[in-house]
């Protein structure tokens, strides 16, 4: 058994050449890859099974019988878990699933050691220790407030999907998916195949945005392709695909019985006098993914702004942070979809090998040669992606004074605009100190950047700051710290 | 356009003390500038906690310091927004031992002969005054003076209300040099955006405040000495008080670059309690110490063991600054005419910041301070220090 964690306290695994921090795609993809090379790995996950936030399984016992419906690359998996069930067999691999890394910190001697705590209580903690690291800790969603997003019956479209890839119930019957980003197609049609009607798809930008780049099209005829076979789906579904719109407003007493959806310009400002009101019993709404940096930012790594408006760490060729001895892969790197994950999770293994080894062999060294291409194709592609949807400015038009940003706090706009224009806020560290916003539960994973571009806005021209810090990537029980510090 | 008046005073800093001063000297009807690189409170007030202490000093120049300050923070509580969260909660000191109790005792009979307001409290009275404590405790000491406010706020609102007053703050504009006449005093300071002409400048950059003094030419030994501080998941109020143990007191004054964790546990209005204390002079790491967030843990876990199973949200870190005798440096710098210091107040720049800015405002405008400036003098590392 790879990881039977029957009583509680702590484990340390002996040291190892390579731990990786997610076992999605460009984790899975890393570690098996370093595996076949022969450097011993443990894969750390906070989820109960391999596959990260695409490749998700219904959880056992919810009797679904098909999981590979829900994905038009479900062999890749198939193959990629094989690999890693023999790997684990030989021990090659120790998979720990259902550990969550909470902080890692690098010791005197250059090795890093990774601080996981796991149980149905986390009451286990785990220390590993190891050469290298790899982060692949994936993207979450990101949200943009307007009236009415707290309603019950809103949620996040990635959730969504995620909910219904986890074998879970539908969250209603009449669903309007809104936000902008590919992801929405994909959300949309999966609920409509799960058995719920979606009147309307609203994306804010347009799709005839893509063809401003028609060179990074070319070299990349499968989305294209993918694009086009997604709307000739979605019309066979009955979903009327609403581009240059936004919801603007939730109607509902306890929960979501309409939404308003308006025109909005290239700005994304809505149009005065184009609302229409849609009846739905839910709403499913994403702006694209954030990458997760937490693990990335208390490593000590680089980061940098992308076209997308949010920041991803910093790699060069091979896929090297720019701190000595972390890689990373995936979307953690920029957000580019699960093609871009894998190519770049075995590239990373490879550029590891490469250090270990001083070099590799003509077989790997033409692969790698293959996979930097692909890599700078997709990437191209990604970075298109990101600008298109990018939200524009106007955004911040669809909030009234009292609309709340942070949901755990309870931070109105108006609030934030006060902090800004009269406290002296223009960042959103000051934001969060005078308002409490992302102070919360969720430590500003889901107002963050909404803060940020409010704060960029109202806070006259000053420096919104880089990606938050988390030296907690989540909550610990204080008595979990405490223990750290007794003897031994 | 708007013609202003000529400038009397620029402030270099808009952390909590940047902010008294600015209070203090636009009320006093002096024309004010206050610039910052960063934010409004984004040094390190921003990243410490707000506990107003008389407890935690011994007599001496810093307790009157905290003394006036004291009565100071109850006065600015009634005049700025209630937003500052200025709580007059009180502070217990805990004794885990006989031997720390009668130091404990010690200290509180010396403070109560300074003007504290002190008193010992048994160990079956300790649960009564703060329910959650652990039960083997020696004894302790309440300190009813002890205040609490949120350090980022009252910062704001003070620089608001200087604003009111007439103050200019510009936050985002580095200071890159200061002005000189050829008889060498201050003439203003010269930044990012342009120059700003007065003919005193006061230093008030906190933890890089030796860095500043350096850019006038002289000799400040400001250095950071780090601190982490825990924070919980809101809670019920828990906790009533400002709790620390009684080791806490050596462990502030202590010289020793060396890490120093004793437990600081308190609740705040909005929920979550905050945990400190640790000292260590790492330079500016701003790496998460693992070794030391545990060790507050255990620290505040055994003070109360009820928090064992709440959650740690998040853990910051901040950069006191430091002088290598505790006291901050305030008042004029014999050096340079023109030049004033406000700054080196290490884990107490929040609770000295309205003496502060009191003194600064009474020095600048030639009048006799409240206090005697002669311990806080400027230039009283320069027997054993030298510019490098
Ligand atoms: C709803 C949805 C639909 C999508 N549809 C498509 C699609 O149709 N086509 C496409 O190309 N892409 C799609 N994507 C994007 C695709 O899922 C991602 O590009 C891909 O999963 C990225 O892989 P990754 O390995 O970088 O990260 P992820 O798959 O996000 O994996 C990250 C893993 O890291 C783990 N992790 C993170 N932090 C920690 C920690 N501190 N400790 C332990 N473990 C941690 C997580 O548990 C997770 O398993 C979709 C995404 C979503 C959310
Ligand atoms: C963990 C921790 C806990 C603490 N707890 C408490 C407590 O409970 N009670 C208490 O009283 N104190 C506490 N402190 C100490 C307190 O936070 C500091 O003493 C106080 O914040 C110092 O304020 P300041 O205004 O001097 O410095 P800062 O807040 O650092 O302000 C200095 C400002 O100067 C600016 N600056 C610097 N150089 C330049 C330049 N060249 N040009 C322009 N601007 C410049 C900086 O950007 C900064 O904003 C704590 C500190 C820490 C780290």
């Amino acid at each position: 058994m790879p990881n039977s964690n029957d009583e509680p306290g702590t484990r340390e695994t002996g040291r190892v050449e390579l731990a990786v921090v997610g076992a999605g795609p460009a984790g899975l993809a890393a570690a098996v890859t370093a595996a076949d090379h022969g450097l011993d790995v443990v894969l750390l996950d906070a989820a109960a099974a391999p596959g990260g936030q695409y490749y998700r399984s219904p959880a056992e016992g919810l009797g679904a019988t098909r999981p590979g419906a829900l994905h038009h690359d479900w062999p890749t998996f198939t193959e990629l878990s094989a690999r890693l069930a023999a790997h684990r067999d030989t021990g090659t691999i120790r998979h720990l699933t259902g550990h969550q890394v909470w902080t890692v910190e690098r010791t005197g001697d250059g090795d890093w050691i990774l601080h996981a705590v796991t149980g149905a209580d986390e009451e286990v903690r785990t220390a590993v220790r190891a050469r290298r690291m790899l982060l692949a800790t994936g993207a979450h969603e990101r949200q943009l407030p307007f009236p009415g997003w707290t309603l019950p019956g809103v949620v996040g479209a990635a959730g969504a999907q995620a909910m219904l890839k986890s074998g879970l119930v539908l969250l209603g019957s009449r669903i309007v998916v809104a936000g902008s980003g590919p992801l929405l197609q994909a959300v949309a049609l999966s609920l409509t195949r799960a058995g719920a009607r979606v009147p309307a798809l609203v994306e804010a930008a347009g799709y005839g945005a893509y063809a401003r780049a028609p060179r990074v099209l070319a070299a990349n005829p499968g989305k294209a392709a993918e694009g086009a076979r997604f709307a000739a789906e979605l019309a066979g579904a009955r979903v009327r695909v609403l581009s240059h719109r936004a919801v603007t407003e939730v109607h509902g007493d306890e929960r979501v019985e309409a939404v308003t959806v308006s025109r909005v310009d290239r700005r994304w400002r809505p149009v005065p006098g184009t609302g229409r009101r849609i009846a739905c019993d839910a709403l499913a709404v994403g702006h694209g993914l954030m990458p997760q940096l937490d693990l990335a930012v208390a490593a000590g790594c680089g980061t940098r702004p992308g076209p997308d408006g949010t920041h991803a760490v910093t790699l060069d060729e091979q896929l090297r942070t720019t701190v000595p001895g972390v890689w990373a892969a995936g979307e953690s790197g920029g957000i580019g979809g699960v093609e871009l994950a894998l190519c770049e999770g075995e590239l990373a293994a490879l550029s590891v090998v490469r250090e270990i080894r001083g070099g590799v062999r003509g077989r790997e060294a033409r692969r790698a040669v293959a996979l930097r291409r692909s890599r700078r194709r997709l990437r191209a592609f990604a970075d298109l992606m990101g600008a298109v949807h990018r939200p524009g400015p106007g955004w911040r038009e669809w909030l009234t004074d009292g609309t709340e940003v942070c949901r755990c706090e309870e931070v109105g706009a108006g609030r934030i605009r006060t902090a800004c224009e009269e406290l002296g806020a223009g960042d959103t560290r000051t934001v969060k100190l005078l308002t409490r916003a992302g102070m919360g539960w969720c430590q500003g994973r889901t107002c963050g950047f909404a803060v940020r571009e409010l704060a960029a806005a109202h806070g006259g021209g000053q420096e919104p700051g880089g990606p938050d810090r988390r030296p907690l990537a989540c909550p610990v029980k204080l008595s979990t710290l405490a223990d750290l510090s007794g003897p031994g | 356009m708007l013609t202003r008046r000529p400038l009397d005073v620029v402030i270099v800093g808009a952390g909590m003390v940047g902010a008294a001063c600015a209070y203090y000297t636009s009320r006093s009807g002096l024309s004010v500038a206050v610039v910052d690189r960063g934010p409004v409170a984004g040094g390190t007030t921003g990243t410490g906690e707000g506990n107003l202490l008389v407890s935690d000093k011994v007599p001496g120049p810093e307790l009157e310091l905290a003394l006036l300050s004291a009565s100071l923070w109850r006065q600015l509580s009634e005049e700025l927004p209630k937003g500052i969260e200025y709580e007059l909660k009180g502070g217990v000191v805990v004794a885990a031992s006989e031997n720390s109790l009668a130091a404990l005792t010690a200290t509180a009979d010396a403070q109560r002969a300074a003007g504290v307001e002190a008193y010992h409290v048994t160990s079956d009275r300790l649960r009564d005054i703060e329910p959650h404590l652990a039960p083997d405790l020696s004894g302790g000491c309440h300190y009813p003076q002890d205040a609490q406010v949120q350090p980022a706020l009252a910062a704001a609102e003070l620089l608001s209300a200087a604003t009111r007053a007439g103050a200019l703050v510009r936050p985002g504009e580095e200071v890159a040099g200061i002005l000189r006449d050829g008889k060498g005093a201050v003439r203003g300071v010269r930044t990012a955006r342009g120059e700003l002409h007065a003919p005193v400048v006061v230093n008030a950059a906190g933890t890089w405040g030796g860095d500043l003094a350096a850019l006038a030419g002289v000799n400040l030994p400001v250095l950071p000495r780090r601190g982490f501080v825990l924070v919980t998941e809101p809670l019920p109020r828990l906790i009533r008080h400002k709790v620390y143990a009684a080791e806490y007191v050596a462990d502030v004054s202590s010289g020793s670059a060396a890490l120093q964790t004793s437990p600081v546990v308190e609740g705040t209005p909005a929920g979550p309690v905050l945990i400190g204390a640790s000292r260590e002079r790492v330079g500016f790491d701003r790496t998460l110490s693992v070794a030391v967030i545990s060790r507050l843990a255990a620290g505040a876990a055994a003070l109360f063991p009820a928090l064992a199973d709440v959650r740690v949200m998040r853990a910051y870190h901040g950069f006191r600054p430091y002088l290598p005798d505790h006291l901050p440096a305030i008042g004029p710098d014999p050096r340079v005419p023109g030049l004033f210091h406000a700054c080196g107040h290490e884990g107490a720049g929040i609770g000295l910041a309205p003496a502060t800015g009191l003194l600064i405002a009474d020095a600048i405008r030639g009048e006799r301070p409240a206090l005697d400036l002669g311990p806080f003098a400027p230039d009283r590392f320069d027997a054993t220090c030298h510019v490098t």
